[in-house]
């Protein structure tokens, strides 16, 4: 199986202090996985590299089938290529309303002409009740997005990335600020997605990833410490030193 | 008139050569009656010879003042004779000597040399002095004949004009080539005002350029000169015939209108060049106009003869010694120049400097534009205009003047925070705005109680003037005082930012307000004293501007873009950036106007296109923010 | 489709044709003559900067890039559309004096004549390159809004290119101007430095019709331009054009995060705002009659500003509130008709005060009400049944009247 993103010995240093340091990653087109470690391990500036928002100073980040390297595009061509990001504060346009949202983020020409062109029609309007049915918020469609309860803009991001439909999902803290139904409802999301897609999981809560049941990479000042299983990675003396143990 | 007494004075105290001057004009009385050129010079040098208080006869001759009362010399002071040899008055009818401009001419070259070994340091100095005005080649062999100086100090400058004066006069080339080398090194004025007339050339044409002529450049008609010029040339030197003008061929044209047509041309397809020209030959051809040269004709007339420029000074080694000195002084002009540019960009930057430092703490620190960072200079500015009308003396009220600019505005900048900036936290486009608001309204204030015109903030006496560095390098002492101003400034400020409470506070509540918060640390308070802060030194910086700027009400928006430019291009939030700037656009400004003096305006336009490019490379200044939270 | 989504556009446009056909009715040449032609041109000149102001909303309140140098595009687009009048009009003068001479004139005689009347005042006797078209009213037209348009695409890709926003980009935007206006300034760049080009009111081949008609024509076509500006605004806000550049102004990373080449988008509002500002002064400054690198000052650019702040940003109404009140207000208050306001030991003259009463209403605007007096609409429209859910967090005129129009 070829890897859908393959990260290797990329480093990165803010003022001399290593954030990233050699890490390597890969990650198949199907796949979840979760990320963990501590506060500063490197795992938001990780993100921000995949994404194009911090150039690394060294290593190469390989994209897809024709392992297209990602270092020269900028965010937005980053995104086109099919790599979705959700933040840990959700981040939705509040001041348009739910279905402008979805229709901003329905996966069509990004061009600023092609924009200008494009006339909503039967089936984007389909499409976008489609996917507010499918994060719960098919009533609130003609809602200002600032109207919504923090689980519901939780959502909205959520179906936002959907609305993209990009190859591979980056989540940032999703159990984050979510009640105990919400993050049930959350996993099964997460774990239906990973069927089609890759989705990396970065989060704190040791419950939430457990839950997921998947492959697990635990980073330590800015490298891999251990990768496996939940259970594999728990029983790492190391592993429980830095992280588990404290 | 004080030379004369003083050797009439010296006549008395010498009767023994007073004795001598007597037979001398006694013994020659016929042919200084009559003089002539050809034979008055041997009595010129007699009457020389006869002492010191011969050079007075000799002057009063030149001047047409020396006459005859009574069968004796008298010399004519205004109204009065004194007798030329004994100094007493002499009444009676006098009888003026004219002698002719020739004669004269002598009398003056001898009188030179007299005067040049007067005893009188002074006369010497004054002779040296009128040679150095006006010189002939008469003053060149009367300066060697002269002899050293007992003087040092007029010996040298003997000597440097005998050299100058050999450059122009000397009749053997090696001798001018030698002189003009000898001053290598020197930048005179005197030492150009010889040089360039060497250089002078005028501007020939001929079939072939003569052998003789000192050729200084043959010029190419369409390359080095406009073919226009050059057939001028030609038609001043009756070499072609001049060209037909358009306005000649109009106007022959409509002196040939016959019944609506010329030279069987219709008069309404004259607007067509082409047709006017066939009109204007048929005409010629039948001899009602003269034919003009043709196109053809002026190309092979132009490219029959040969352009050049002459020299005027037949010797090439001479005008090649010539232009080397020249070069040679231009490359050190040019060196002195540079080093007093620089030091006119050190001034210009430490203005900016100043009126910029304020900016980039509130900018840097509260990440706020305050758009009216100009009107608190000119706050200021007009703060520094009260005191001095108040207080009398002009060193204390100025003394008075830069703390009351620094409390008027600091006021001013606690009661903006207060009023306005603190409701706007976080919205920095509304608060540039609003400040903008208060910056037209404060200019308005300003202008209705000042009135539209300039009021004078001057500077005490201490402050005028100017230091001086070599002959060309000056900077006046106002903007000495204002490179130390800002200096102090600097000082402060890394003062206040590193070693004082506040700066503490300030750099905690920059780098983190809710963790600086939760130690006890007001951030309103303190983003409130900065803010007063940057707006005290603004005050302080329009005391500084306005003693050398006239006081207006938009003595502030003059250094407003500026100043921005200065914290942009620095980088925002440190204080080394906004020094960096402040140089960066100080030394841009100068440098571009040296490219172009003439064009001011130019250079401020360069220099901002330059900025736009350059926040291109760097948009977050020369000095930025580094650090994740940068990346942010 | 268009005006059925937006209503307003529709109350907009016939008001602004109540507006024009009043003025007509009303004017010395097509009506009672109520209205002087003084007064016809400033009402013309005020519908120009109102679409000014619009174009200004465009980039501010839309995509969020406060341009602090708008002005510069406008006096651009007088300047284009000046060379040609001024060239036209000299054409038509000199070649009346040259046809008293027998001779007909040559087309470079009477170039030079126009040249020499021309430049004469800046002691230039060539034509300037940049003139070299000034001859023709359609290639003028078509630089009317290329030059501009040029000059907004080059500094722009420079600026989103480099990524400089917020007050950065303002601060950079004041400088262009100010460099465009100071190169103006200079005699020998063929523009006539400081005396600008001036008897722009005189129409080339029109010399036989009345200013007080010419005004009237001026008037009709500074509204027509209103109005197709206005739609090509409301066009450009509306569908998810306008949805992708307000997420820019809202947060430009998300935006990117989505896939959206956000310097494009930035880079395409500029331009076309840029241009509307062109036209819109392409038609000022014939009624002005003069125009000079003052008009390019910094300062002008931020009075567009304070416009479409005062009147509500964010709204393409508001910013012609904002410019129609602020600049007819500024008017009559300089033009010394505002009764002067005694206080006993001050009288406060308007004309020295307007600029205070300005700048520190100004303030209290950006204070008190962020959303200009277009809120005052708001509420009056909010009398009515559409209930407003949650707090209005920012200017979208479109969604709260497209409710109004099913209520």
């Amino acid at each position: 199986m070829t890897a859908l993103l393959e990260v290797s010995g990329v480093s990165k240093s803010f003022d001399g202090f290593k954030a990233i340091n050699g890490l390597s990653f890969s990650i198949g087109p199907a796949e979840l996985r979760a990320v963990i470690g501590p506060n500063g391990a490197g795992k938001t500036t990780f993100m921000d590299i995949v994404t194009g928002k911090t150039r690394p100073d060294r290593g190469q980040v390989l994209w897809g089938e024709r392992s297209r390297s990602l270092l020269k595009l900028s965010e937005a061509q980053i995104a086109r290529a099919g790599i979705g990001r959700k933040f840990q504060r959700p981040t939705v346009f509040e001041d348009q309303s739910v279905a402008d949202n979805l229709t901003m983020a329905l996966k069509a020409l990004r061009g600023p002409f092609a924009v200008l062109c494009w006339k909503p029609s039967a089936a984007s309007a389909a499409r976008v009740a489609e996917l507010a049915g499918d994060v719960g918020l098919a009533e609130r469609l003609a809602h200002k997005a600032g109207e919504l309860s923090h689980g519901q803009k939780q959502w909205l991001e959520i179906g936002m990335l959907l609305a993209q439909e990009p190859r591979l999902l980056l989540v940032d803290e999703p159990a984050a600020g979510m009640t105990l139904a919400e993050r049930e409802q959350t996993t099964t999301l997460l774990r239906r997605l990973a069927e089609t897609r890759a989705v990396v999981v970065v989060e704190h809560d040791m419950d939430f990833v457990r839950r997921l049941n998947c492959k697990v990479t635990v980073l330590h000042q800015g490298s891999v410490l251990a990768e496996g299983s939940l259970d594999h990675v728990s029983a790492n003396p190391e592993v429980i030193d830095v992280y588990l143990g404290r | 008139m004080r030379h004369l007494l003083l050797s009439l004075l010296m006549l008395l105290a010498a009767p023994a050569c007073a004795q001598d001057l007597a037979q001398v004009l006694d013994a020659n009385r016929a042919q200084i009656e009559q003089p002539s050129r050809q034979t008055i010079a041997p009595v010129i040098e007699a009457l020389a010879a006869a002492g010191p208080q011969a050079g007075a006869v000799l002057e009063a001759w030149a001047d047409r003042r020396l006459g005859l009362a009574d069968g004796r010399f008298v010399i004519v002071q205004g109204d009065e004779a004194v007798d030329a040899v004994t100094g007493a008055a002499v009444r009676g009818e006098v009888r003026v000597l004219r002698p002719n401009s020739g004669v004269r001419g002598i009398i003056g070259a001898a009188l030179v040399q007299f005067q040049l070994s007067d005893p009188d340091p002074s006369r010497r100095a004054a002779a040296l002095d009128a040679i150095a005005r006006r010189s002939d080649e008469t003053h060149l062999a009367a300066l060697r004949a002269a002899g050293n100086d007992p003087d040092p100090a007029l010996a040298v400058r003997k000597a440097r004009l005998e050299r100058l004066l050999t450059i122009r006069f000397d009749p053997d080339p090696q001798a001018r080539v030698d002189a003009i080398e000898a001053f290598s090194g020197d930048t005179g004025a005197d030492l150009q005002a010889v040089l360039n007339p060497l250089l002078a050339t005028t501007r020939i044409a001929a079939p072939t350029i003569p052998g003789q002529a000192n050729v200084a450049a043959e010029l190419i008609p369409g390359d080095d000169i406009p073919q226009d010029e050059a057939y001028r040339l030609l038609v001043e030197a009756g070499l072609a015939p001049a060209r037909l003008a358009p306005d000649a061929q109009k106007q022959a044209l409509s002196a040939h209108i016959v019944e609506g047509t010329v030279g069987g041309v219709p008069v309404a397809e004259l607007s067509d060049p082409a047709r006017r020209d066939t009109a204007y030959d048929a005409l010629a051809e039948v001899g009602l106009v003269p034919p003009a040269a043709t196109a053809a004709e002026a190309e092979a007339a132009l490219s029959g003869h040969r352009f050049a420029d002459i020299y005027a000074e037949p010797n090439a080694q001479i005008t090649d010694a010539a232009r080397r000195a020249l070069n040679a002084m231009a490359l050190r002009q040019g060196a002195q120049q540079t080093a007093d540019l620089a030091l006119d960009a050190l001034s210009l930057a430490s203005i900016y400097f100043l009126a910029a430092i304020g900016l980039a703490i509130t900018f840097g620190v509260m990440g706020v534009i305050n758009m009216a960072h100009g009107e608190f200079i000119m706050m200021g500015a007009y703060t520094g205009y009260v005191v001095q009308t108040l207080i009398a003396g002009r060193t204390l009220s100025l003394i008075v003047a830069l703390p009351a600019a620094f409390i008027v505005t600091f006021l001013a900048g606690v009661v903006l925070y207060r009023l306005v900036i603190r409701h706007l936290v976080k919205r920095p486009l509304e608060t540039l705005l609003a400040t903008f608001g208060l910056s037209i309204a404060l200019q308005q204030i300003a202008k209705n109680i000042f009135g539209t015109q300039a009021r004078p903030l001057t500077a005490p006496a201490w402050l005028e003037g100017s230091v001086g560095f070599g002959e060309i390098v000056s900077i006046s002492t106002i903007r000495v005082a204002i490179f130390v101003l800002a200096l102090m400034f600097l000082g402060l400020f890394l003062w206040i930012m590193n070693r004082t409470r506040l700066g503490l506070e300030v750099r905690a509540v920059t780098q983190n307000p809710g963790m600086a918060a939760s130690m006890g640390i007001n951030p309103d308070r303190i983003a409130m004293l900065t803010f007063g802060l940057g707006s005290g030194i603004a005050g302080i910086a329009g005391v500084a501007i306005g003693l050398f700027a006239k006081v207006t009400s938009e003595l502030g928006s003059d250094y407003i873009v500026q100043s921005f430019m200065t914290v942009v291009v620095g980088g925002v939030g440190n204080i080394w950036g906004t020094l960096a700037g402040a140089a960066l656009i100080g030394g841009l400004q100068k440098g571009i106007e040296v490219i172009n003096p003439a064009n001011t305006l130019a250079a401020q336009t360069w220099m901002i296109l330059l900025i736009i490019i350059f926040i291109q490379f760097r948009p977050r200044g020369i000095m930025p923010t580094r650090g994740r939270a940068a990346e942010a | 489709m268009l005006i059925r989504k937006h209503p307003s556009v529709l109350v907009f446009l016939a008001l602004l044709a109540v507006f024009t056909l009043a003025v007509t009715l009303m004017s010395e040449a097509y009506g009672s003559g109520v209205v002087p032609t003084s007064t016809v041109k400033t009402l013309g000149k005020t519908l120009c900067l109102a679409l000014a102001a619009v174009a200004m909303d465009l980039v501010w309140g839309y995509a969020g890039i406060l341009s602090l140098g708008h002005m510069a595009f406008f006096a651009l687009g007088g300047y284009m559309i000046g060379m040609w009048l001024m060239y036209a009009r000299t054409g038509e003068i000199v070649a009346a004096t040259l046809a008293s001479s027998p001779v007909p004139p040559t087309a470079e005689e009477l170039r030079q004549g126009i040249t020499g009347q021309i430049f004469g005042v800046v002691g230039s006797t060539d034509l300037p390159l940049t003139w070299s078209i000034a001859g023709s009213l359609p290639m003028q037209l078509l630089l009317v809004l290329a030059v501009p348009g040029l000059l907004a695409f080059l500094f722009g890709w420079l600026a989103f290119r480099s990524r400089v926003n917020g007050v950065y980009l303002s601060i950079l935007t004041q400088a262009m101007t100010l460099a465009l206006s100071l190169w103006l300034f200079q005699n020998d760049n063929g523009f006539r430095g400081n005396n600008g080009l001036s008897g722009l009111q005189n129409i080339p081949g029109l010399s036989h019709v009345p200013q007080s008609v010419i005004s009237i024509w001026f008037l009709w076509a500074s509204a027509l331009l209103l109005a197709g500006g206005y739609l090509l605004a409301t066009w450009l806000t509306a569908g998810k054009f306008g949805s992708v550049i307000r997420a820019i102004r809202d947060d430009e990373t998300r935006v990117r995060f989505l896939g959206y080449p956000v310097e494009g988008y930035k880079l395409t509002v500029f331009t076309i705002s840029a241009m509307i500002c062109a036209a819109a002064g392409a038609l000022y400054y014939p009624q002005a009659g003069i125009i000079n690198p003052a008009e390019l000052a910094p300062i002008a650019s931020v009075y567009l500003a304070v416009w479409v702040a005062i009147g509500g940003r964010g709204r393409l109404y508001g910013a012609v509130i904002g410019a129609v009140v602020v600049s007819l207000l500024s008017s009559w208050f300089t033009g010394g008709r505002a009764p002067a306001l005694d206080l006993g030991f001050y009288r406060i003259d308007w004309v020295n005060w307007w600029q205070v009463l300005l700048g520190l209403g100004f303030v209290a605007v950006t204070l008190f009400a962020p959303r200009g007096l277009s809120s005052l609409v708001d509420a009056l429209a909010g009398l009515r049944p559409p209930r407003r859910r949650g707090a209005d967090l920012g200017p979208d005129a479109g969604a709260l009247r497209e409710k109004e129009a099913e209520a």
